[in-house]
């Protein structure tokens, strides 16, 4: 695989996993309701 | 009118339920194709821009108008529009929310109906030492399309459609938290399981190891090899923007329906931003990491350029397993068609509810009669896609539900919720209860950055040009020789381009034509039946004394 695909696909993956398991940590973390 | 109470059980259940509903085939099957089909890495970088300008602030402005219109009892998009604005057409508008979700779920059903029947046959060993041509003809028998006969009756494809069909309603009739939330909490879970499984399976696959003559890291490279000067091709651009907005299921109205049963004063800002990551997640970390190396692994780049789209999925992935041995094969044909079914089904749920609210809602039907009506009328329209199929009746549901219909229904939306409801009372709703702060230049992206993007992909699908090729059909245009139109372009369609002989009967015979034609008019006479029960809706609502 050539460097430049390789930083490409490495940094959308990261960009997506670090939103992806951010709010999704913060959603369980989170109660919805709010009284 | 009386404020429904039916809630969700838990915010993961919602979020999973959101993310479901946008999770589909198209994760698996066409974002890979598109990728290829614009050239690989040359599609990556506008594809994430779009999400980021189109994509994200269409979720809010969709789970914000939902849980607006939730306050005032209304779980569908046309009541959910007419509290947004003063004229009393806006309700008009919500049409496109019911008739895009029932129209697309009368294929879509079908379509995971095909992944159910693949998973059985996986189990079984259908495809046990058949080749490649072999599986492929069966796709075709499945599907009844052999002979090439106007009116495909396929008894097995129809047996697990109705099966499909009856799960569907069977969810739906038992509520919220109790059948769709359910499904999501293990449909989800499972899906992500079997794609991690494929993925990793995909990825690790070696020259020379289990039949590959390829490397499949080839089709990785393929896929993220990254192409600066494709930003400046607006087939690209369009090609990207349209896969965000399917793959995040916008303009549907189904997203709106799930948002509506959230309280006016709980989060939509981190539930929305959940779901639409999670999305992301599962389709270009995962989607982009199964078909496209595996068949590159086995077929190489230029079949796979060459013959890249949703039949691969079905058509080719079975024989490609075969290479991996019986047990395997089964295994892997289990995981892949499970997953597919999984995607499926949480998504066509989605479909569902917004056509069981609005029953619910205006004509005061119960759940149950509510599902079984969505049930009969999804199986009529669908009965048409199978009967017709080979005929083209099924791409003709794709295009006009599946397609035009919902970029048609994001730019009023978005045009409403800006311009008419008015931005600022738009981001007060978007950020009431917010768990997280979204940055203030979303409001301007809101107001102005959308509905130009959505402008252009609706001008861009209307007069898209032959192949995609924008410069050419300028030049052509200033050197006097006129716009050079794609058959699939909007106007294309209307007027049947690409057809030498537009007659709907040769010989006394029915002709594709004559389907394509039909099939319009059924869509039509649905989208004009919608519009006269919403009539009577309000009618009826005007009728009862306050």
């Amino acid at each position: 695989m050539s460097t430049s695909a390789l930083v490409t696909m490495l940094f959308a993956w990261t960009i997506i996993a670090f939103f992806t398991i951010r709010f999704f940590l913060k959603v369980l973390k989170t109660p919805q309701e709010k009284e | 009118m009386s404020v429904q109470r039916e809630r969700w059980g838990s915010r993961v259940g919602l979020v999973l339920a959101m993310a479901g509903n946008a999770v589909g085939l198209g994760n698996f099957l066409r974002f890979p194709a598109q990728a290829v089909e614009n050239g690989g890495g040359a599609f990556i970088i506008p594809y994430l821009v779009s999400f980021v300008l189109m994509g994200i602030p269409l979720l809010w402005v969709e789970w914000a108008i939902g849980r607006h219109g939730g306050k005032y009892g209304y779980h569908s998009a046309p009541g959910m529009l007419d509290v947004m604005g003063k004229s009393r057409l806006w309700k008009y508008v919500g049409v496109f929310g019911i008739f895009t979700n029932l129209t697309v779920a009368a294929y879509y059903c079908y379509l995971e109906s095909w992944t159910l029947a693949y998973v059985w046959h996986s189990l079984i060993g259908s495809f046990e030492g058949k080749t490649a041509e072999e599986v492929s003809n069966f796709f075709h028998h499945y599907v009844d399309t052999v002979d090439g006969s106007f009116f495909n009756f396929p008894h097995e494809a129809l047996f697990f459609f109705l099966v499909t069909l009856g799960l569907n309603v069977w969810i739906l009739s038992r509520g919220l938290s109790k059948g769709i939330e359910i499904a999501a909490k293990i449909g989800m879970p499972l899906l992500i399981l079997f794609a991690f499984f494929l993925a990793i399976r995909a990825l690790t696959l070696e020259a020379g190891e289990l039949g590959a003559v390829n490397d499949a890291i080839i089709g990785l490279n393929f896929l993220w090899e990254p192409q600066f000067d494709s930003l400046t091709n607006p087939k690209v651009w369009l090609a990207a923007a349209g896969q965000i907005f399917f793959t995040l299921s916008l303009g549907m109205g189904s997203i709106h329906c799930y948002a509506a049963y959230v309280r006016e004063r709980d989060d939509i800002a981190l539930n929305a931003a959940s779901a639409g990551w999670t999305n992301e997640f599962v389709e270009v970390l995962l989607g982009g990491s199964i078909v496209i190396p595996i068949a590159v692994g086995y077929l190489g780049l230029d079949w796979v350029i060459g013959n890249v789209g949703l039949a691969m999925g079905f058509q080719t992935m079975p024989t490609l397993f075969q290479n991996w041995g019986p047990f395997f094969a089964a295994l892997a044909g289990l995981a892949w068609f499970g997953l597919l079914f999984f995607a499926g089904i949480t998504s066509s749920l989605a479909m569902g509810q917004p056509v069981i609210a609005f029953f619910q809602d205006h004509f005061k039907f119960d759940r149950t009669k509510s599902a079984r009506v969505f049930g009969v009328t999804c199986l009529i329209l669908s009965l048409w896609c199978i009967f017709f199929y080979g005929y083209g009746a099924f791409a003709e549901f794709d295009y006009w539900s599946g397609t035009f219909a919902l970029v048609a229904f994001a730019l009023f939306e978005s045009i409403v919720f800006a311009w008419v409801f008015g931005i600022d009372k738009g981001w007060e709703e978007i950020n009431r209860g917010a768990d997280i702060k979204i940055p203030h230049f979303f409001k301007y992206v809101i107001k102005y950055v959308t509905p130009v993007f959505l402008v252009a992909i609706f001008v861009g699908s209307f007069v898209s040009p032959l192949h995609g090729d924008w410069t050419g059909a300028f030049q052509s245009l200033l050197s006097g020789n006129g716009w050079p139109l794609d058959p699939g372009s909007i106007i294309g369609k209307v007027f049947h381009l690409g057809f030498d002989d537009t007659r709907w009967f040769i010989d006394g015979n029915p002709t594709r034509i004559f389907i394509i034609d039909a099939t319009r008019i059924l869509l039509l006479g649905t989208f004009l039946a919608i519009a006269w029960l919403i009539r009577i809706a309000w009618k009826r609502k005007e009728q009862v004394p306050a």
